[in-house]
């Protein structure tokens, strides 16, 4: 595959990943979480791993954002620490 | 406290990767995992379980019994939250609001009030009610349908094209899942209720167990679909991919009933009762 887009793939991911861990607001936490998922759904599907990336896209980044935002819907929507 | 757990991580990222050196490079044809059984699932698979689609034939054939036990995992998941999140309440708590649907007046009845039991008229709504969704219902309504064809096609397909069970079970219990969210929990629950989704799951998990006791019944081994030729009138080999497909179908709607499962206790902190 085209080296370029791979980088450019990985790079957002690494942001995706530092930005969910670090925003204090756990509803952005949840929606930059399903980013993530998707970025890594194109990485697997780059990689020929087409089965993973589609369980990638269907749990990680559709039915898992919504169980976070429905978490986040029941308890605090800011972090503490 | 922060820096030493720094200076932990920075460690152990230091080991990992140190570790990663050692690996064989990508596309190493000595590698180990490209020794020993992966050629003979590259060769033999299709001649042995007539399923064009690698993944599959290893996923639900070759290493069936680990895959049964993945859906045992969510079934377990599933009742933990049920276990968890749900509270059985035996008396009515705090007050509930009504909507007057000829008029739009909404009306609170307080804790001792008596609540109109399926009004006509009257319309049970949630505290956080956003009033009006039409385009958000219609679109639902529109896409809901399609989204389930598409579950199911995933689910049949798993042969020839990625997919399966987990993913098209995973597709029918988002389908769900949008449906609550465009209406509410309760109009979600008159669908599919409580009983129903830990039924599905049992039956789920129920169905690719019981694979497994049918093969051995017919004398050979635990997941050995190959044993079910004689009872689908075909050959060995197309009764592994005939075998594949029950058992697909048995993850799928394990994993559909869980998934709806743990969305309700979620939405509705265990309580059933208003949802997102």
């Amino acid at each position: 595959m085209i080296w370029q887009i791979e980088l450019i793939i990985l790079i957002i991911v690494m942001i995706l990943a530092v930005g969910a861990l670090s925003v204090k607001d756990l509803l952005g936490a949840a929606i930059l979480f399903g980013a993530y998922s998707f970025m890594m759904c194109l990485l697997w599907a780059i990689m020929g791993a087409v089965d993973v990336a589609f369980t990638e896209a269907s749990v990680g980044a559709g039915v898992s954002t919504v169980l976070f935002v429905a978490a986040v819907f029941r308890t605090s929507r800011r972090t503490e620490d | 406290m922060k820096n030493a757990a720094l200076l932990l991580v920075v460690i152990l990222g230091g080991v990992l990767i140190y570790g990663s050196l050692e690996f064989p490079i990508w596309g190493d044809p000595l590698s180990p995992a490209c020794c020993h059984v992966s050629p003979y699932y590259i060769e033999k698979a299709v001649e042995d379980t007539a399923v064009p689609n690698l993944v599959t034939a290893v996923l639900a054939d070759y290493r069936g019994y680990d895959t049964m036990f993945e859906t045992i995992v969510i079934f377990a998941a599933g009742m933990g939250c049920v276990f968890l999140l749900r509270t059985f309440q035996t008396k009515e708590t705090g007050s509930r609001l009504y909507r007057h649907i000829p008029t739009g007046i909404t009306i609170k009845i307080e804790k001792k009030g008596r609540f109109p039991e399926d009004s006509q008229v009257f319309e049970r709504i949630d505290s956080h009610w956003v009033p009006h969704d039409l385009i958000v219902k219609t679109t639902c309504r529109l896409i809901i349908p399609f989204i389930q064809i598409f579950a199911l096609y995933v689910i049949a397909h798993g042969h020839h094209s990625p997919g399966g069970g987990f993913q098209g079970g995973v597709i029918l219990g988002a389908a769900m899942i949008i449906y609550s969210i465009a209406f509410n929990l309760r109009a979600a629950k008159r669908r599919m209720n409580e009983r129903a989704t830990v039924i599905l799951s049992t039956l789920g998990v129920f169905i690719y167990a019981g694979i497994g006791v049918i093969c051995m019944l017919f004398g050979l081994n635990y997941l050995d679909y190959s044993a079910l030729a004689g009872l689908f009138g075909v050959d060995p080999v197309m009764a592994r991919s005939h075998g594949i497909l029950i058992v697909e179908i048995g993850v799928g709607i394990a994993v559909m009933a869980v998934m709806v499962t743990l969305y309700y206790n979620l939405a509705s902190a265990g309580k059933h009762d208003e949802g997102l």
